[in-house]
């Protein structure tokens, strides 16, 4: 599968894919994470129903404290 | 586009600030200069000794609520500038009722976990909204790992990987640079993309 994640092509072997699942595969354990897909904010409980496809342009954002 | 141009077409936007600290108060300074019409902001923090190394206030207004001592200074650099101050621990209804009106909203939050609340607001209730965020501005130098990147509306300046911490603080120069950089990210999307740049990013 061909992703867009955080501007940067990744191809991934797998036949499906959930918001889970990628997490894992690129290692991403932050707590407080952001996840938008195409430009849609998917929330926590949604990870792991949220299937992605050839294509989506995934935003994954790591939230940190400062401002 | 003339600067005078460039001010009639501010001059009828209002800019809402969630947070008025580092990021808020330098944002706002910025925009204010450029001629912004109104600006909507919100802060429940009082100014200590300690703010004054990257945020826009004076010695002599220590002990001040943030929004007013902002509100004055603001004032200061143009005093047709529209100021609603709201001295107040924003929440999720907060956001959206006190942000509806805006044109755009800056996040200026200190705490990972408000940043993660506007986002859900602002997705949730005012998906129409563009929310310009700052994420990562911590420590000093590294110039060039700060960025901008966006999602859709959504649009985070910052370096997004330096928190701050006892041993990392918060300095004015990277504070300054984020801030600006959201700055810069409102004028981007009220003015539409400058005609004559030479950016590849869309």
């Amino acid at each position: 599968m061909k992703l867009t994640v955080n501007n940067r092509e990744e191809i991934i072997d797998r036949e499906s894919l959930n918001i889970t699942e990628l997490l894992e595969e690129k290692k991403f354990s932050f707590k407080m994470l952001v996840i938008k897909v195409n430009g849609q904010l998917i929330k926590k409980p949604e990870y792991n129903s949220t299937q992605l496809k050839d294509g989506d342009d995934v935003m994954v954002l790591h939230l940190i404290s400062g401002g | 586009m003339t600067f005078e141009e460039i001010k009639k077409i501010l001059g009828s936007k209002t800019i809402g600030i969630a947070g008025c600290g580092g990021l808020g108060s330098n944002c706002a300074a910025a925009l204010t200069r450029v001629g912004v019409g109104a600006l909507v902001i919100a802060d429940f923090d009082v100014i200590v000794e300690s703010n004054l190394n990257r945020q826009y206030y004076f010695h002599d207004q220590i002990g001040m609520l943030k929004v007013f001592a902002l509100k004055q200074n603001l004032l200061m650099i143009n005093p047709h500038v529209k100021v609603h101050a709201f001295d107040i621990r924003l929440c999720i209804s907060d956001i959206v009722e006190i942000f509806r009106g805006c044109d755009v909203i800056v996040e200026a939050f200190d705490k990972a976990e408000m940043k993660h609340m506007i986002i859900d607001a602002v997705h949730t209730h005012l998906p129409e909204k563009h929310l310009v965020m700052g994420i990562g501005m911590a420590g000093w130098g590294d110039n060039d790992i700060i960025h901008c990147r966006k999602s859709d509306k959504l649009i985070v300046c910052g370096d997004e990987s330096n928190e701050v911490s006892d041993q990392n603080p918060p300095l004015a120069p990277r504070v300054g640079v984020v801030a600006s950089m959201q700055a810069n990210a409102v004028l981007e999307i009220l003015l539409g993309k400058n005609p004559l740049s030479k950016s590849t990013y869309n």
